[in-house]
């Protein structure tokens, strides 16, 4: 075993305790300052932005294609066999598909009808890629590569597939942290389409496990609202764009209170395979202007 | 100084591999503490002062990122590495053991910190919960990456030791 090496200190070094006071109270300044000011640390954003983000890009380039690569390699045995039961799935598909074909005329003219389709192909939207997620368990936040460089800004709403993932709640020149409505201390007011009844989804970390969000807060007294309704973003949220889809309701219980109920929403994003994000380029506030 | 931009390079490597590398080899959605393993060896390697600026700087680092209020994680890592410190005297490089108890109960401090001040303070009581499915995997976990992980730590510090010496002696 070989002894333990002790260097001489500098000339100017601090006895640990006091280190550990300054440092103490550094943190505590710094949290305070984030508490009682709407100041984002943009210059500390800005620097690690440089140092940091470039390398989270390229890992997360170089796990996608060695990840790629082996979903390849696996992939190709079963493609082959695949490949003979899809060609017979072409048959039945066009015939479907003539039939789909239909149905989307339809479609069209109901969503004319409900004036649902201006919500989500009107609004300008960016594409990003999910280059990190959150360091910890507790939380699910993660950061995407385009930044205020790209047009982003805080509050801007994150869709893919088709729903809502989340906002953006901090950003840098090249990246943006987004905040996922399943996160624990998430809340977004929310709306029943098919009632307009408003409650809140309320992100849970012991739901999530379920692959659920729960809600709460719903004020339906004459119990129209059923599982499998949607669930969309209300008019009345000031940081969600309204009509976003959130989910589908898949439970529903009366509060003991028996004026509100809550309930599981099944979401409509796969949060577990998240890879790329729609970022809207506009945010509520801009929209009321 | 080569020192110092070692250390630098490690904070910044176990940051990024936790946040791309891991997160993508997570079990049933825990991944490892890497800047945890970090925090706790350089505390013992290198006492209580480089523990608590490595802490600081991993902590941080998660805020500017992760957290919500800047500061928070910095101030937890910075309590944990200088903790870590104070065992520094009975620190000897080939024994395993001693790291991977600390890196265990510092993990669980860590861990449970964050219970407490981030969710039981919200109404979230349901402690066996979060114990069974969050704290006691992600210290298995962290456990088990430190295996791997701790050695290059070691020896990425010997060897910056011997630059060190080498520099002195031409000095």
């Amino acid at each position: 075993m070989s002894p333990v090496i002790k260097r001489k200190r500098d000339k100017f070094s601090i006895p640990s305790k006091y280190l550990l006071l300054i440092l103490t109270c550094i943190c505590v300044a710094l949290m305070a300052v984030t508490f009682f000011t709407d100041y984002s640390a943009s210059p500390l954003n800005k620097l690690v932005g440089y140092v940091v983000v470039p390398f989270q890009n390229g890992v997360s380039r170089v796990g996608t294609w060695i990840s790629v690569r082996m979903d390849e390699l696996g992939e190709l045995r079963i493609v082959l066999q695949e490949n003979q039961e899809l060609k017979q799935q072409i048959d039945e598909l066009t015939v479907q598909n003539t039939q789909l074909q239909q149905d989307k005329y339809e479609l069209n003219y109901l969503r004319e009808l409900y004036k649902l389709d201006e919500q989500y192909s009107g609004y300008e939207k960016v594409g990003a890629r999910i280059i990190a997620r959150d360091s910890g368990n507790w939380f699910h936040a993660f950061t995407i590569n385009k930044g205020t460089d790209d047009g982003l800004a805080i509050d801007m709403n994150v869709i893919a597939g088709g729903g809502l993932v989340g906002r953006i709640v901090d950003i840098g020149p090249n990246w943006a942290k987004v905040d996922a409505v399943i996160n624990d201390n998430a809340n977004v007011s929310g709306m029943v389409l098919a009632s307009s009844d408003n409650l809140v989804v309320q992100g849970s970390l012991q739901l999530m496990e379920d692959g659920v969000i729960g809600f709460g807060q719903l004020n339906d007294s004459q119990n129209r609202v059923e599982v499998g309704d949607k669930v969309v973003t209300s008019n009345i949220s000031d940081k969600y764009l309204p009509s976003i889809l959130i989910g589908y309701i898949s439970e529903i219980d009366q509060d003991a209170n028996n004026i509100t109920k809550s309930g599981k929403i099944t979401p409509a994003v796969d949060f577990e395979h998240l890879e790329e994000v729609l970022v809207i380029l506009k945010t509520k506030q801009q929209i009321k202007d | 100084m080569k020192r110092n931009i070692i250390l630098f390079l490690v904070i910044l490597c176990g940051f990024v591999l936790q946040t791309t590398l891991f997160q993508a080899l997570n079990f049933g959605g825990i991944s490892p503490n890497i800047l945890i393993i970090i925090t706790v060896s350089y505390g013992f390697m290198r006492g209580k002062k480089y523990g608590m600026i490595v802490g600081f700087i991993c902590g941080l680092l998660m805020d500017i990122f992760y957290g919500d209020v800047l500061g928070f994680y910095a101030l937890v890592y910075l309590y944990i590495g200088a903790a870590n410190g104070v065992f520094h005297s009975i620190f000897y490089q080939d024994d395993i053991k001693l790291p991977l108890v600390l890196i265990l109960a510092s993990d669980f401090a860590y861990s449970f910190t964050c219970y407490v001040l981030l969710y039981l303070l919200r109404r979230r009581f349901d402690l066996i919960f979060y114990f069974k499915n969050i704290i006691i995997p992600e210290i298995v976990y962290t456990v088990f990456v430190t295996v791997f992980i701790y050695p290059c730590i070691l020896l990425l510090n010997r060897s910056a030791d011997d630059v060190e010496r080498g520099d002195n002696k031409v000095v």
